[in-house]
Formats: structure tokens, C-alpha cells, sequence
């Protein structure tokens, strides 16, 4: 049992590193801000949610597992929020840079 | 173990890659965003060095709050700049022809984040001081000699800690032996109210004291008023969203961040900073104005905390505790009362000192209230 969490744990959090990974080649590629933002926020909800997936069987309580789902829902509501702000100021801006 | 010694060092190479970043940065406004980053990475360092009140507080006071001034303070730079003012997050007013007879329509100068406008000019005030070039920044010399005095600086840290024979001498096994007696299980939130309750004390009135500078340079015209140049307007429905949702939470992780300080990573400073985020928050989204600063009832509860904090060493005279300490037998429900009271007024003030100046001038029945 502690040995199939402990794989799962290795599995959700590399699959989780690589989007990290691919979220910030694609904000280092990418050519406007607009792909940048949806390469950049996609990839990191995903990643920080296979993060905290993977980490689950090893918290050590229940309400470590519930403080660890309750970070990735704020990042997602935080990340979600300053990136239509982000996009809004693009806008304005004349959709340039 | 070597694994770990690999992430220790790719932390610190990222911390010190962008402290040279943040200093070679074009604008200020990217230095600000480079800071808070740089103040969040640090943070992750104090937790690999088992800090975590210090981690917690850089998270929240130096990175947080300090970056939430920082970026105020790039804005106004940049407003001093080019005219047109403007606050991060606040959409500005949307009529069409108002926009254009300002000018306010010029891409880059709008809060929302971005810091690939050409770097502003800094202000005429600079251009004369010496070692600075013509543009009000710092001449390549003067960096230089920076850099190499802050490198002196820690080889000599960096060679007391590795040179010293034997451990360094340690007060921690004196200090955790009393704090039984206060109920306190966290020995920095012990150190910090009782044994140095002076130093923390201090820390709340020097913040009284930056308070008091930040205000002073209001204009007499508006003294009394609110700060912002005027009534943010209700931003867009994702940031009112966001300023609806998430301050519930906070008070709550604000409270058991303060409530855990007694035992665990925590206690008033960082309790107070989640709650200015909150508050602060509220006001970019439009949802409530900031208060005008001649407020009496603002100017009590800000004061509020030294003042409690100020009592309670002070009440030592009339009971037989004695000058300074805490009776024993209520000792802890008195440090949650004092910093429950500091919490908020640092709250307060953290807040203030991120709004800035008044702006606006007071209405006449604010006056006397």
C-alpha cells in the first residue's frame, strides 16, 4: 500500500513537473503575450494540480490532503483572476507586445 | 542527501541570478515584479533552513506587503513621469472621449502588469546627484563599488559562520526553558513577546512612525482625505470576483495564522499582512473606497496595538506582577488578546501605507469625525 503511493506519487508529480516544463517553454516561445498567458496559466493549473495530486498520499493527515487541495483551488482562482486582468491590459493596449 | 545539496544549490544560484536580474532590470515597475519574486524564493530558502516564522514573514511582509508599496511607488514614479495616473488592476474611466482628450489611452501606461514599456525617465529631482548619469540613474561606478562592498559583506558572514572554532554560542536551551510557563509552544512567538517584548514593540511603533511619513507628504489642500487620486471605479467582473471570494477565506487563514503563532509558524505580522491583502484587494476591485485618513476612528484602531501592547507592560505598576512581565496564570490568553489587538492595527497600517497619501479632499462631515 505504502509502496503503490509512494509510485503514484512519483508518477503525478513528474507528469505534473512536465507541464511546468512545457508551460515555460512556451512563455520563453511563444510569440505574442496572449499565447504566452495561455501557455503559461494551462500548463501550470494542470501541473500544480498533478503536484498536489501526487503529493496526497503522503500527507500525513487529512487536513494536510485538505490544505493541500484548498493551495491548488486558491492558485487556480488567483492564476484564473490576474490572467484576465493580464489579457485585459493587452487588450487596451491595443493587443500589441 | 547530495539530491537535496542539488536543489539547496539550484536555489541559491536562482535567488542570486535574480537579485543581478532585479539590479539590471529596465524599469522599475520590472524590478518590483523581480523583487517579489526573488522575496518569494528567499522564502523557500528560509524553509530549507527550517525558518518557518521567518519564511512566512519574508513571504508576506517582504515580499508581499513591501512588493504591494513597491509597485505603488513604481506607478507614481512612472505617473510622475508621463502625466496620466493609474493604479494596477483598475480599469480606467471606459467613456471614449474622456479618454481621448487626456491622453490616457498611451499603451503601457496602464497598471495590469505590463513591463515591456520603454523604462520612464526618473524625475527632475535626481539629475544632479552625484555618481548618477543624466537620466537619475545610478552611474556604472557607483554600481560597481555596490557590488563589491555587498560581496565583502557576505565573504565576511559567510566566513565567521565557516571559520569560527567550534559551535557558535547558543541562548536557545536558556530561552525554551521558561516558555512553559507562558504557554507558549513556539519558541520565536516566546522570544519575541516576552523576552524581547521591547524590540517588538518598537517594530509596531517604527511602523506608526512610516505611517506618519507616508502621510506627511499629503498636500495641505487635501489633508484629512482619502487616498487615490479618485473613487476606483468597480473594476472587471474577474477582479470583483476574486474580491468576493477570496477575503472570506483569508480572515479565516489570517485568524489560524495568528491562532497557530502560539505553537507553530505564525503570529501577528503575517496574521496582519493576509489581512491587508484582503483589504487591499477590496479596494483595487472598487468594492469599498479607502478611508480618508483624518478619521479619528482610523487614527484609534491604528494605534490601537502599540497601545494595548503599551498597557499591558505598563499595568505591571498597579498589580503586584511586577513592571514589564505578564501575570503567570493568565500569561497566555493575554499574548492572544495583545496580539490579536496588533494584528489588526498592523493590518491597518500595512494597508495605509500601500494606499499612500490623500488624495482627494474630505468632505466637509468627515471633517470632525
Amino acid at each position: 500500500m505504502m509502496l503503490l503511493g509512494d509510485i503514484a506519487t512519483g508518477l503525478l508529480v513528474s507528469a505534473g513537473v512536465v507541464f511546468f516544463l512545457a508551460g515555460t517553454v512556451g512563455l520563453l516561445r511563444f510569440p505574442d503575450s496572449m499565447t504566452r498567458l495561455h501557455a503559461l496559466t494551462k500548463a501550470d493549473s494542470l501541473g500544480l494540480g498533478l503536484v498536489v495530486l501526487g503529493l496526497l498520499p503522503q500527507a500525513a493527515s487529512v487536513l494536510e490532503a485538505l490544505k493541500l487541495v484548498a493551495v491548488w483551488l486558491l492558485t487556480q482562482l488567483a492564476g484564473a483572476t490576474v490572467t484576465q486582468l493580464v489579457a485585459r491590459a493587452i487588450w487596451r493596449g491595443g493587443g500589441r507586445s | 542527501m547530495s539530491l537535496a545539496l542539488l536543489a539547496d544549490g539550484a536555489l541559491v544560484l536562482l535567488v542570486l541570478g535574480l537579485a543581478f536580474w532585479v539590479n539590471a532590470a529596465a524599469s522599475g515597475f520590472a524590478a518590483v515584479v523581480g523583487y517579489v519574486a526573488f522575496g518569494l524564493l528567499l522564502a523557500l530558502a528560509w524553509m530549507r533552513l527550517a525558518a518557518g516564522d521567518v519564511a512566512l514573514t519574508e513571504a508576506a511582509v517582504g515580499s508581499g506587503a513591501t512588493g504591494a508599496v513597491l509597485v505603488a511607488a513604481a506607478m507614481r514614479l512612472r505617473a510622475a513621469a508621463d502625466p496620466p495616473p493609474s493604479w494596477p488592476g483598475v480599469s480606467r474611466p471606459s467613456t471614449p472621449n474622456r479618454r481621448s482628450a487626456d491622453g490616457r489611452d498611451t499603451p503601457g501606461h496602464d497598471g495590469g502588469g505590463d513591463d515591456l514599456a520603454p523604462p520612464a525617465p526618473y524625475s527632475d529631482s535626481h539629475r544632479d546627484v552625484p555618481g548618477h548619469d543624466e537620466g537619475g540613474k545610478p552611474g556604472l561606478s557607483l554600481r560597481l563599488a555596490a557590488l563589491v562592498l555587498s560581496g565583502l559583506v557576505t565573504a565576511g558572514l559567510a566566513g565567521l559562520v565557516l571559520w569560527t572554532a567550534g559551535p557558535a554560542p547558543s541562548l536557545a536551551e536558556a530561552a525554551t526553558r521558561h516558555l512553559p510557563g507562558l504557554g507558549m509552544g513556539n519558541a520565536v512567538t516566546g522570544v519575541l513577546i516576552a523576552y524581547r517584548a521591547l524590540d517588538t514593540l518598537l517594530e509596531k511603533v517604527v511602523l506608526l512612525l512610516a505611517l506618519g511619513g507616508v502621510w506627511s507628504l499629503t498636500r495641505d489642500r487635501v489633508w484629512g482625505g482619502r487616498p487615490f487620486p479618485r473613487a476606483i471605479p468597480a473594476g472587471n467582473g474577474a477582479l470583483i470576483l476574486l474580491a468576493r471570494l477570496l477575503p472570506p477565506i483569508g480572515i479565516v487563514v489570517a485568524v489560524y495564522v495568528l491562532w497557530v503563532g502560539a505553537t507553530d509558524p505564525g503570529g501577528a505580522f503575517q496574521g496582519g499582512a493576509i489581512l491587508t491583502a484582503m483589504w487591499i484587494l477590496v479596494m483595487l476591485a472598487g468594492l469599498r473606497d479607502a478611508p480618508p485618513i483624518g478619521s479619528r476612528r482610523l487614527r484609534l484602531a491604528v494605534a490601537a496595538g502599540p497601545a494595548a501592547f503599551l498597557a499591558v507592560g505598563l499595568a505591571g505598576f498597579v498589580l503586584p506582577t511586577g513592571f514589564l512581565s505578564y501575570p503567570e496564570s493568565i500569561a497566555k490568553p493575554l499574548i492572544i488578546a495583545v496580539e490579536a489587538v496588533l494584528t489588526l492595527s498592523i493590518a491597518l497600517i500595512l494597508g495605509l501605507l500601500v494606499a499612500g497619501p490623500a488624495e482627494r479632499p474630505p468632505d466637509p462631515a468627515e471633517r470632525l469625525r
